[in-house]
């Protein structure tokens, strides 16, 4: 699905990521963990094409493509999927009327015709349930006036809307509370398949209760230092980075 | 001695008018001439005009009185409307006169008589600029419309202008007086399409009496490098509703000078703006609200996108005079700038005299918020649709407050035509 190779990006002069490597396959759920400043959120904007940063060294393929070469929009057509850390309020955009652009410049992009009014309108309807949005914050401005948990789940809707072949969580469980957690997670789970990958980014343990990985990574320094079963996590969780840290430091000095 | 005589641009441009054959009496016709003998054009010092250079207005060497075939069809907004072109500064009955709903009259100003002339223009003469004096002393023509007391107009009536050469220059000037308890709805276009230099001077005059509704949905789409000059003074009575929605889509020069004087209780005022601009656009909105009475309430929303080396000029001015207790009046200028090269001056002003009064004004000027832009793009929107969908948004604030159907879809038609924009 997607292999990072030996990636190096930096921003206004300052390197972040410094060689970072990662293979998802289609079918698995990982999980990158890591202290603040570790570049977790970085690896998710350069993903997505935030134009802010240089990408100074590495490959990223994604399915046959060479990711770091397309615009922001052709890696959402071929299935890239961010859920921000912080959504973004669009006042005056209506959330529906902006995923049927979506969707439909999507369609395009694969050649399909545009997707009938019906058809669309009872998409909204399931995926919203999915989440347990309410169909009139479905209608609504863009995450305007959306309380914190709001504004994850409708990452989360507009997730379900694109049916994405990759998606990344960007820290989706920081500021949800843990009823907000569960529905979020459950959105997740009920759109795992066989086909589709996720990469949960996230600085607590907490979330991976409720979405189970199949690998946990940690990311320390720019680059991922330790991988490991989900019991990773737990171990992290109880134990803090430090060891970690430390590890790592001893090794490099 | 010497008598040196100082030739200014105005004399110039007048040299290429001819004076107006409307009927007017000869002491106002003098007066005009006496204010355009003693000045010149307006320049950058004066403050009124301190963002709008003339010079393509003076530089305009004029062709009057070109008069195009009948068999000639002009551009229509509303299809339902009761129309008249008025062509060159000249009416023409699009809709025929006897066609007209009861209880509504319109007429000429070169068929009215001295005395209805007299009254019309006595009041305008006093304090008026050099655009207003050109306008009667080279008036082309106008027109006098009449809604009669309680009367509710099914349709409105919409007068289209157009401007069919270059270098064109029609001096307009009408007249609406909306009766007591009357309802009635105008659109008021521009529509040129000469290629350039063609010049509207035009003057329009409303009264709103007693418990009387008057809508205007004004619309300024002349083809790039044609210029307007448009005055309105508006005056409202007790208990009367008056909305103006100014929308300018094209049009290399266009001035705005649009003045309310409500002059009764309880009115309410509303005046909207939208100018989308690109290319060399320079686009200038001066308004006057002025609150004389109390328990009113004004609404002003002017939203504005600049685009290329285009300008924008918004200059609100809200008066709320001493006995004028109890108003409220809201005021708003919002403006987006897609370019680099790109201005707005917005200028808004509030000045009270009474202290028992809600008053609020605002500017603000910004650029699309570039993280919505990634926001959308990320969800898979071209980065041209998603600035689109952003501006849209914008300013569809004003453009929503336009209740006419047609009207909307004349503009959705020239943002998809001219911007490329669907909204």
């Amino acid at each position: 699905m997607i292999k990072i190779e030996n990636l190096h990006a930096s921003i206004e002069g300052k390197e972040i990521l410094k060689g970072l490597n990662l293979t998802v396959n289609a079918g698995e759920v990982h999980a990158i963990m890591g202290p603040n400043g570790a570049g977790k959120s970085t690896l998710a904007s350069v993903l997505a094409g935030r134009e802010e940063y240089e990408i100074t060294a590495g490959s990223v393929d994604f399915d046959g493509n060479d990711l770091l070469e397309m615009s922001t929009e052709d890696r959402a057509r071929e299935g890239l999927f961010l859920a921000f850390q912080y959504p973004v309020e669009i006042p005056g955009v209506s959330n529906v009327n902006f995923l049927k652009t979506a969707v439909n410049e999507i369609r395009e992009y694969k050649g399909l015709e545009p997707i009938s009014a019906k058809d669309f309108m009872q998409k909204v309807r399931e995926k919203s349930a999915l989440v347990e949005l309410d169909s009139k914050l479905a209608s609504r401005a863009v995450n305007e006036g959306f309380s914190g948990g709001e504004k994850k789940r409708n990452e989360i809707f507009q997730m379900a809307m694109l049916e994405p072949k990759l998606a990344i969580l960007d820290e989706t469980d920081s500021g949800l509370d843990i009823d907000a957690l569960r529905i979020v997670a459950n959105g997740v789970n009920k759109l795992k398949s066989p086909e589709n990958a996720c990469i949960v980014i996230t600085h607590y343990q907490r979330l991976l209760d409720y979405i189970i990985p199949d690998f946990v990574h940690v990311l320390y320094n720019g680059r991922i230092v330790k991988s490991g079963p989900k019991e990773l996590a737990l171990e992290l969780e109880e134990k803090g980075y430090d060891w970690i840290k430390e590890e790592v430091d001893s090794v490099n000095a | 001695m010497e008598t040196i005589i100082n030739t200014t641009k105005l004399d110039v441009f007048r040299s290429h008018l001819t004076p107006t054959a409307i009927n007017l009496p000869s002491a106002i016709v003098q007066e005009v001439n006496a204010v355009l003998d003693q000045t010149d054009f307006p320049t950058t010092r004066q403050e009124a005009w301190k963002y709008t250079r003339v010079g393509k207005i003076a530089a305009i060497s004029a062709q009057q009185g070109i008069t195009p075939s009948d068999d000639t069809s002009f551009p229509i907004i509303d299809q339902e409307a009761y129309t008249i072109h008025v062509v060159n500064g000249q009416p023409i009955w699009t809709t025929a006169q006897d066609k007209l709903p009861q209880g509504v009259h319109i007429k000429t100003l070169s068929s009215c008589n001295e005395a209805e002339l007299q009254q019309l223009f006595e009041k305008k003469i006093q304090g008026i600029d050099v655009f207003q004096a050109l306008n009667i002393a080279y008036l082309t023509d106008g027109l006098f419309i009449t809604v009669d007391e309680n009367v509710s107009i099914d349709h409105p009536i919409q007068l289209l202008h157009l401007n069919t050469t270059d270098s064109q220059v029609s001096n307009v000037s009408h007249f609406i007086s909306a009766h007591k308890g009357s309802k009635a709805s105008f659109i008021i276009g521009s529509l040129s399409s000469a290629n350039s230099n063609s010049f509207t001077n035009s003057s329009l005059n409303v009264h709103v009496a007693e418990n009387a509704t008057l809508t205007i949905d004004k619309l300024q789409v002349e083809e790039e490098g044609n210029l307007i000059v448009s005055n309105e003074l508006v005056t409202q009575e007790n208990g009367s509703t008056f909305t103006i929605n100014t929308i300018t889509l094209n049009g290399s020069l266009v001035r705005n000078n649009l003045t309310i004087e409500v002059d009764g209780t309880n009115c309410t005022t509303n005046l909207n703006g939208a100018y989308l601009l690109k290319g060399n656009q320079h686009v200038d909105n001066h308004t006057v609200v002025d609150h004389k009475q109390p328990h009113c309430n004004s609404n002003e929303l002017y939203k504005g996108v600049m685009d290329d080396q285009s300008t924008g000029v918004f200059n609100g001015k809200v008066f709320v005079r001493e006995d004028a207790q109890k108003i409220n009046a809201f005021q708003s200028n919002g403006n987006v700038l897609l370019s680099d090269s790109a201005t707005i001056n917005s200028k808004p002003e509030l000045e009270i005299y009474a202290d028992d009064v809600k008053c609020s004004h605002g500017s603000t000027t910004g650029q699309l918020d570039e993280e919505a832009v990634f926001y959308l793009r990320a969800r898979g929107l071209s980065e041209a649709s998603a600035r689109q969908l952003l501006v849209s948004a914008f300013i569809s604030d004003v453009l929503d407050k336009i209740e006419n159907d047609a009207v909307g879809t004349f503009i959705d038609d020239v943002l998809s035509n001219r911007f490329g924009w669907q909204r």
